[in-house]
């Protein structure tokens, strides 16, 4: 594209000013993705057509001047759901899976004139930290091809930060949005649990899933914030809470903000080189005017224990439905009902599947739970008072994203705990249902780094606030890989 | 947990729970990844939790009555044109006992 967009308002006033049209968006994005899909691998389906005549439909109707998203394409994690749009969840499993409503995210971007650009490459029912375990194939980083874009909305991130969209969404279980924005240089918010409705994310762990928006500046994680949140009659735990407006809340100032670091975010593990760049980072808040002091979170050292009794449980429980009888694959060599289920689902599933289902599944059975379900769950209040003492004296939480850069593709599949611990600064959000957010902090060896910003339940406005405090006073989110055709090059 | 945190027999007992089936190199694979896995996840019993109550779920709200009033979203043939194999209008499976045992 001639012309580059930094950011959703430019780009939607160069729309409305009929600079481009949105059909002319939507091929250019196309071809941008296409572009770069041999190096990325980011999307599992690219919506080629339907794409066009969605923003064909927006010139006819008109770009609706109050509403930034009108015509602007929006790459969706391929565990949303989206009506006769093939959605796989990156499994063997669904690789045929044509569902028959849209998720409720997606029916509100719609709504808001959003074109559904395609369906992006996750690691296999959103499970990893490394977009390693997609059946159709692992995802790069446009930073450095050789590394991995983290995960598992590894995708999403991917073709933010490659430039081809401003806008995607992932969803966050245990890190899966924070993480991979933090390898890719992007800002990714896992919302307060109960403020996105889940209608129509494909189950991994009910308690913990949320979608979120990931994008390339706080300010349209905002504008995305502002049309996905809000209270869906069909998820049962989405929150009535009213929705503030969150780009309105974005002022900048952060005087007199209380920080509180824990000392358990900057200790053993973390890398050198990520340590040093979040502690010029926190010192860069207090310039701005915002108290810091080291605080504690004791028992989310045990985060990573808890969450991999929990996960697993709940998507041991949630996978069972996946039986092939009423959609996906079916296994083509039943002789008989039991061997239907059981050939669909050790032929449909990967391996990083099996390991999660059987630990849960092991985790429930009779002899294990009060041993490991039941001292999870009670560890998770643990975790949950700790935060509540940090917050009754403090504003924020702040850390770093991701214990280190983004890591060699293949360095880690082998050892499945090694790949687990990269999700310990993030998964106590999880347990605890906290907003947080991940903003670019600047660069370890050429690869991006993330600042971690926890706020308090519905608190979003003051987590995204802080972040952009951060990021308007700091040049890190102008990095751009070299692959990126947008931004300031 | 004293002893093993898992044996090869649980595993394959497991895989069965799950409606999974492993190949020999498999179980063999998982066993020994499942073992550390939950050799990890057992640092939890570090930690004192008597008279904690566990947390199930997140919600912040109590359950919220809806009228019970009953819907068409007409979706039937949409639905049943997702399953693999259909014969007028129903979904078709394989039957419960082997057929093959029949004859």
């Amino acid at each position: 594209m001639t012309q580059q967009f930094d950011n959703l308002t430019e780009l939607h006033q160069a729309l409305v000013n009929k600079d481009l049209s949105a059909t002319e968006l939507t091929q250019q994005t196309l071809t941008n993705i296409h572009d770069h899909e041999d190096a990325l691998n980011a999307y599992v389906t690219v919506n080629d057509d339907e794409a066009l005549a969605q923003a064909k439909q927006a010139d006819e109707s008109g770009i609706d001047a109050d509403n930034v998203f009108s015509g602007v394409p929006v790459a969706y994690k391929d565990n949303l759901t989206t009506k006769g749009l093939l959605t796989t969840a990156a499994s063997k499993i669904l690789y045929n899976f044509k569902p028959v409503y849209d998720a409720d995210v997606v029916t509100r971007l719609r709504a808001a004139g959003a074109v559904t650009i395609g369906k992006t490459n996750l690691d296999e029912f959103a499970m990893g930290g490394s977009t390693e375990t997609s059946y159709f194939g692992t995802v790069h980083n446009p930073w450095d091809t050789t590394k991995v874009p983290g995960g598992s909305s590894g995708g999403s991130a991917a073709t933010v930060a490659a430039g081809d969209v401003l806008a995607a969404l992932g969803s966050d279980t245990g890190g899966s949005i924070r993480q991979p924005a933090a390898f890719n240089g992007i800002v990714g918010l896992k919302p307060t649990y109960g403020r996105v409705s889940r209608w129509g994310l494909i189950a991994f762990a009910s308690s913990l899933d949320q979608i979120g928006p990931m994008t390339q500046n706080v300010t349209d994680a905002a504008a995305m914030m502002n049309v996905i949140a809000g209270r869906d009659e069909r998820d049962a735990t989405s929150s009535s809470k009213e929705v503030p407006d969150y780009v309105a809340g974005l002022s900048g100032d952060i005087k007199g903000l209380k920080i509180g670091v824990p000392k358990e975010f900057l200790g053993d593990g973390i890398d050198e080189g990520v340590r040093d760049q979040i502690k010029t980072a926190i010192k860069k808040l207090e310039a701005l005017g915002a108290t810091v002091d080291e605080v504690s979170l004791p028992h989310s050292t045990h985060g990573i224990q808890a969450y991999y009794i929990l996960g697993p449980s709940e998507a041991s429980s949630n996978l069972q439905r996946f039986d092939g009888i009423r959609y996906g694959y079916r296994t083509p060599n039943a002789k008989n009902l039991e061997e239907l289920y059981v050939k669909t689902r050790s032929e449909g599933f990967g391996d990083e599947v099996k390991r999660r289902i059987m630990l849960g599944t092991f985790a429930l059975s009779a002899g294990s739970f009060d041993a490991f379900f039941m001292k999870a769950a009670k560890i998770r209040t643990l975790i949950i008072e700790d935060f509540k003492k940090v917050f009754a004296d403090y504003d924020v939480i702040v850390g770093p994203t991701a214990p280190t850069p983004a890591f060699g593709i293949g360095a880690e599949t082998k050892d499945p705990m090694t790949m687990y611990m990269n999700d310990m600064l993030t998964v106590p959000a999880n347990l605890a249902g906290l907003p947080a957010v991940s903003v670019p902090a600047g660069l370890v060896d050429g690869l991006p780094v993330g600042l971690q910003v926890i706020g308090r339940p519905f608190d979003e406005s003051r987590v995204l606030n802080t972040a952009f405090a951060f990021e308007q006073n700091t040049t890190f989110h102008e990095l751009k890989p070299s692959m990126s055709k947008g931004g300031r090059a | 947990m004293a002893e093993e945190p898992i044996s090869r027999a649980e595993v394959e007992h497991v895989a069965e729970l799950a409606k999974l089936s492993l190949t020999d190199e498999q179980a063999s694979k998982f066993t020994s990844q499942l073992d550390e896995i939950i050799t990890m996840i057992d640092g939890l019993n570090e930690v004192n939790t008597d008279d904690v109550k566990p947390t199930t779920n997140m919600a912040d709200a109590t359950a919220i009555l809806r009228e019970d009033v009953a819907v068409n979203a007409h979706q039937k043939d949409a639905l049943i044109n997702e399953a693999p194999e259909t014969e007028d209008g129903f979904i078709k499976v394989p039957a419960i006992i082997d057929e093959s045992e029949d004859a």
